[in-house]
């Protein structure tokens, strides 16, 4: 990657020690049999037909790589989808620079071990304009570093089409978006005017400028998601399990203290608590949960009584009433 | 890991997936049915009904202290508008089922929503008012429902709370319904009585109706045995994708949509009539013996015979339909107007760039009666009965006998909308053997013969324009420099071939079709064919594009402004058409699409018709068409 990564490894913040990354074994013994439940098998035979279609009728798809859990799932239904072929495109990781080191070093060790193509992508203009989630704000960061950046990088290598890892279930606008989400000229999702999807027949049409952005795993619950890693092996970020880390309250939510960029409030002091994320994002906007769910069994022992939604450690979703809907038409996934 | 003390937790082996289409006017509570079932199951979250709650405030219907509609009601413009206007999909599991929900529109302008969400689901829930009992609408939600092939309905009586619960009122809707829907070819009617505002009868069983033995809502909804649709039919693989990683290997790639395949299996595919055997079935997770109905894998084969994407393969036993006409029944989609005639763009299993045309209307059905109504075109949310034409040969089964390998959709070839979307009904001409048997002379040779190259040079432009003028220098230079040529015009054509056809849309869409099918015709003899034809779309410019190789189709646009041509008028028409005696007369009342990127572009406005006829040849010699010198002298 040739992009100036800010140093963030000095500096004597108290901080946990990255935990160490154990590689399931994946690749050296197949599972002989195959034990998921049928409801999986179907969801997972959908999303690899959903890729196969793409790549069959685009010119230069990508996938979108956020690092989280459901990029995780992304990635390993595409080794399914293509196999015994790698992986026929690259992946792509908008970097607002501000995402937990464990995720950057869990996304690197993910594409070299899979001998995928990774770009990394920076909204350069955003750094040198001084954007940041502290003081910016978390919706011009969002804005500026993920979906200017995103558009950016699209419009930078020419993809007709693009993964995504959203669900419907994650919220509300996103319960009727279509698995082919059709953009015209500069990336504008106007919900007027989606393609109506019916069987699995998609519409993959498109003219040049016009893009298309695809979500394989659309029909997947959180919990889905989370059986499927289970019972798969598939390699997650470890910050999805409770360890102990540094942390301090901020705007009622649990704010882990990953490096010295954290500017501290005067009445904040970090207190090393157990806890885990649900979702992962950039590191001043992700809320932690304090949770005892140490391994994955322990997670989706956990999904199954939690009360609160996954999106609800995301600041981003409170600011305003509808504001996924907003960034969404913006161009942001 | 201890993995099989959680999996008793979280779901049981056999765990499967339900999809279900909820129908009902906003009036008859479905999304507050929904929101009820993704609360009861627990589905939601304490943050997201404390949103509910604040919404309730601000849009919810008054008196009412959580609007449960507000939980599935998506979008910023449609929540202010207080309807639902697309298709949303909802999730919620127990440990024996997970179950995706479509929730759609009930209203008559939302039919193509509604068969939307139709479309994938296996089972639909019907929503009549207690109050109201079987209405239009009821009727034609069942229609729909049947038409996408949907097997088992369930009627949730609604609304029982406001009838005092009676059984009778029960008994005798649910009478009528069954009475009415006798003919709809539904293998399973249930019926329930519920209050999706109190919960009755959704997630427990309700006191309030213990005259009622059958079980509640969800308890249905669990226990229901849809046998797998797709599992006893015969095997059909349609090819998504060639899998060639070496040289090695060389796999199918594809989703097997019904019955199932075993290594060693003898199997067909039906467009080439090639067979050969099933020699592995790969997959990421280990090779494996059978692959059944629902399995994504990639198949490869003993023998090289040329399958690509949009093949399907089968088995030589059971073989689906090849045909390039076929009759089926079609939703119209778009604002637009479908137009018979005109080429569109097909989609059918993985044949992604089929392209075609609706060639004749049999008639529209009235989706709140069912009655046949005749009808020369079709209207967005309308449903009617069509013929269809491919140009190349289309493999599929009945939509009755396969979902998966009877539906398309149909694509506006110029803005690429959804347009419209189709259930095959039955072949029209069987292609029983291949539908075109390589000749042994072809266009090369033919055109050989001559010492020229085939094409077709196709001009386009308003009346009066200049074509026809254009056209005949053009053929009259070719024939002195010794090339073989034919003129078509479009006056001609229509005196003789195409004397059936008036001046309406889609009359026009078959003039162009029958004119270019003869230039195609000639082409293959080799000749160097110059069609004269206003052809004011850009959809019929392209199907004839379409119907002879890249670089073959010189489209030569005669620029000339409309009052230019008024003031010719050759023929007397534009003052005909002023005066009303001709309708539909182009660049008067009816649209002209000028080309946008024409091979050949001519303004001709102050020049000469004998200039810009050696125009067109300076361009065609450019192209390596013609040798610019007279070939007589050489």
């Amino acid at each position: 990657m040739s992009y100036g990564k800010l140093d963030h490894r000095n500096g004597d913040l108290p901080r946990s020690e990255p935990q160490m990354f154990t590689m399931h074994a994946q690749n050296i013994a197949k599972p002989q049999s195959r034990t998921l439940p049928r409801h999986l098998r179907r969801l997972e035979a959908e999303s690899i037909e959903i890729m196969r279609e793409v790549v069959a009728d685009f010119r230069k798809p990508v996938m979108l790589y956020s690092i989280g859990k459901d990029s995780s799932v992304m990635l390993h239904l595409a080794q399914k989808a293509f196999y015994p072929a790698k992986v026929p495109f690259s992946l792509l990781h908008v970097d607002t620079t501000w995402k937990f080191r464990e995720m950057i070093s869990f996304r690197d060790e993910t594409a070299q071990r899979l001998g995928i193509n990774l770009i990394v992508h920076v909204n350069r203009d955003g750094i040198e304009r001084g954007i940041n989630p502290i003081d910016s704000g978390s919706t011009l960061h969002t804005q500026v570093m993920k979906t200017d950046a995103l558009k950016q990088a699209l419009d930078l290598y020419g993809f007709d089409a693009a993964f995504g890892g959203a669900r419907r279930d994650e919220e509300k606008s996103r319960a009727k978006e279509r698995i082919f989400s059709f953009r015209s000229h500069g990336h504008v999702w106007d919900p007027r005017n989606q393609r109506p999807e019916l069987w699995n027949l998609f519409n993959t049409r498109s003219w040049k400028g016009e893009t298309m952005r695809v979500f394989a795993i659309s029909n997947w619950t959180e919990l889905d998601v989370w059986e499927y890693i289970m019972l798969e092996n598939i390699p997650v970020v470890p910050l999805y399990f409770a360890k102990k880390r540094w942390v301090v309250h901020r705007n009622g939510a649990l704010i882990m203290v990953d490096d010295e960029r954290l500017p501290l409030v005067s009445n904040e002091t970090p207190e090393l608590k157990m806890v885990r994320f649900r979702t992962l994002g950039c590191y001043p906007l992700s809320g932690a949960i304090e949770s005892d769910a140490a391994t994955i069994k322990d997670v989706v022992a956990e999904m199954q009584v939690a009360t609160l939604s996954e999106r609800q450690g995301r600041l981003i979703d409170s600011d305003e009433v509808a504001s996924m809907e907003k960034t969404k038409r913006e161009g942001y996934f | 890991m201890d993995t099989d003390a959680l999996r008793e937790l979280t779901f049981t082996d056999s765990k499967d997936q339900l999809r279900f289409i909820t129908c009902g006017s906003m009036d008859d509570g479905k999304s507050t049915l929904i929101g009820r079932f993704l609360h009861d199951s627990k589905a939601i979250y304490e943050d997201q009904l404390q949103a509910l709650a604040r919404d309730t405030v601000k849009h919810g219907t008054p008196g009412d202290a959580i609007d449960f509609a507000l939980l599935v009601d998506g979008l910023e413009a449609e929540r202010d508008q207080g309807i639902t206007i697309d298709v949303a999909y909802r999730f919620f599991s127990t440990p024996r089922r997970s179950f995706m929900a479509a929730d759609t529109p009930g209203h008559e302008q939302y039919t193509r929503n509604m068969a939307t969400g139709a479309s994938n689901a296996q089972l639909a829930v019907i929503l009549i008012d207690a109050r109201k009992g079987v209405l239009v609408q009821t009727k034609r939600h069942s229609y729909i429902c049947s038409l996408l092939g949907i097997r088992h309905v369930v009627v949730a009586l609604n609304k029982m709370d406001l009838v005092e619960y009676r059984k009778e009122v029960f008994d005798r809707i649910v009478g009528d319904y069954v009475k009415f829907a006798s003919n709809l070819g539904f293998t399973s009617i249930a019926a329930i009585p519920i209050s999706a505002r109190h919960g009755d009868n959704i997630i427990n069983r309700s006191r309030n109706t213990d005259w009622f033995h059958g079980p509640c809502l969800l308890d249905y909804l669990e226990s229901i045995d849809i046998q797998s649709e797709t599992a006893g039919l015969p095997f059909r693989f349609p090819v998504q994708w060639v899998n060639r990683p070496n040289m090695d290997f060389r796999g199918y790639a594809g989703t097997v949509v019904s019955g199932s395949i075993a290594v060693g299996d003898e199997i067909v595919v039906p467009a080439s009539g090639r067979n050969s055997r099933v020699k592995q079935i790969v997959t990421y997770d280990g090779d494996l013996v059978r692959a059944e109905a629902g399995d994504a894998v990639t198949i490869t084969l003993a023998d090289e015979i040329g399958i690509g994407r949009g093949d399907v393969i089968a088995k030589p036993t059971e073989r689906p339909e090849v045909a390039d006409q076929f009759a089926a029944h079609v939703i119209w989609m778009d604002q637009e107007d479908m137009v018979p005639g005109r080429s569109y763009g097909f989609r059918i299993g993985t044949q992604s760039s089929a392209s075609g045309s609706i060639t004749a209307m049999k008639y529209r059905i009235d989706v709140n009666t069912g009655a046949h109504v005749a009808a020369r075109t079709l209207r967005l949310n309308e449903i009617g009965f069509c013929k269809i034409a491919t140009l190349l040969p289309a493999t599929f089964d009945a939509y009755e006998a396969n979902r998966r390998t009877g539906s398309f959709i149909v694509i506006d070839g110029e803005t690429n909308r959804t347009v419209g979307a189709g259930m095959i009904a039955f072949p029209l001409r069987r292609a029983v053997n291949m539908a075109w048997r390589p000749l042994s002379l072809g266009k090369k040779e033919r055109a050989a013969l001559k010492h020229q190259r085939a094409c077709i040079i196709w001009f386009t432009g308003l009346s009066g324009a200049g074509k026809s003028t254009i056209a005949n220098l053009v053929d009259q230079k070719l024939f002195a420099m010794s090339y073989h040529t034919m003129l078509l015009d479009g006056d001609n054509l229509r005196h003789g071939l195409n004397r059936d056809l008036g001046l309406t849309e889609s009359d026009r869409a078959e003039n162009i079709r029958g004119a270019g099918q003869v230039a195609k015709l000639m082409v293959d003899s080799g000749l160097l064919v110059i069609c004269s034809f206003i052809s004011p779309y850009k959809a019929e410019r392209d199907m004839v594009r379409d119907l002879v190789s890249d670089g073959e189709f010189i489209e030569v646009f005669v620029d000339t402004p409309i009052g230019e041509c008024v003031r010719r008028d050759p023929k007397g028409r534009y003052a005909k058409a002023k005066s009303g005696m001709v309708k539909t007369f182009t660049g008067v009342d009816a649209p002209y699409e000028a080309p946008s990127a024409p091979e050949i572009h001519l303004t001709t406005l102050n020049q000469q018709p004998e200039r810009l006829a050696d125009t067109v040849l300076n361009c065609l010699a450019a192209r390596g068409i013609i040798v610019p010198t007279n070939r007589t002298e050489n």
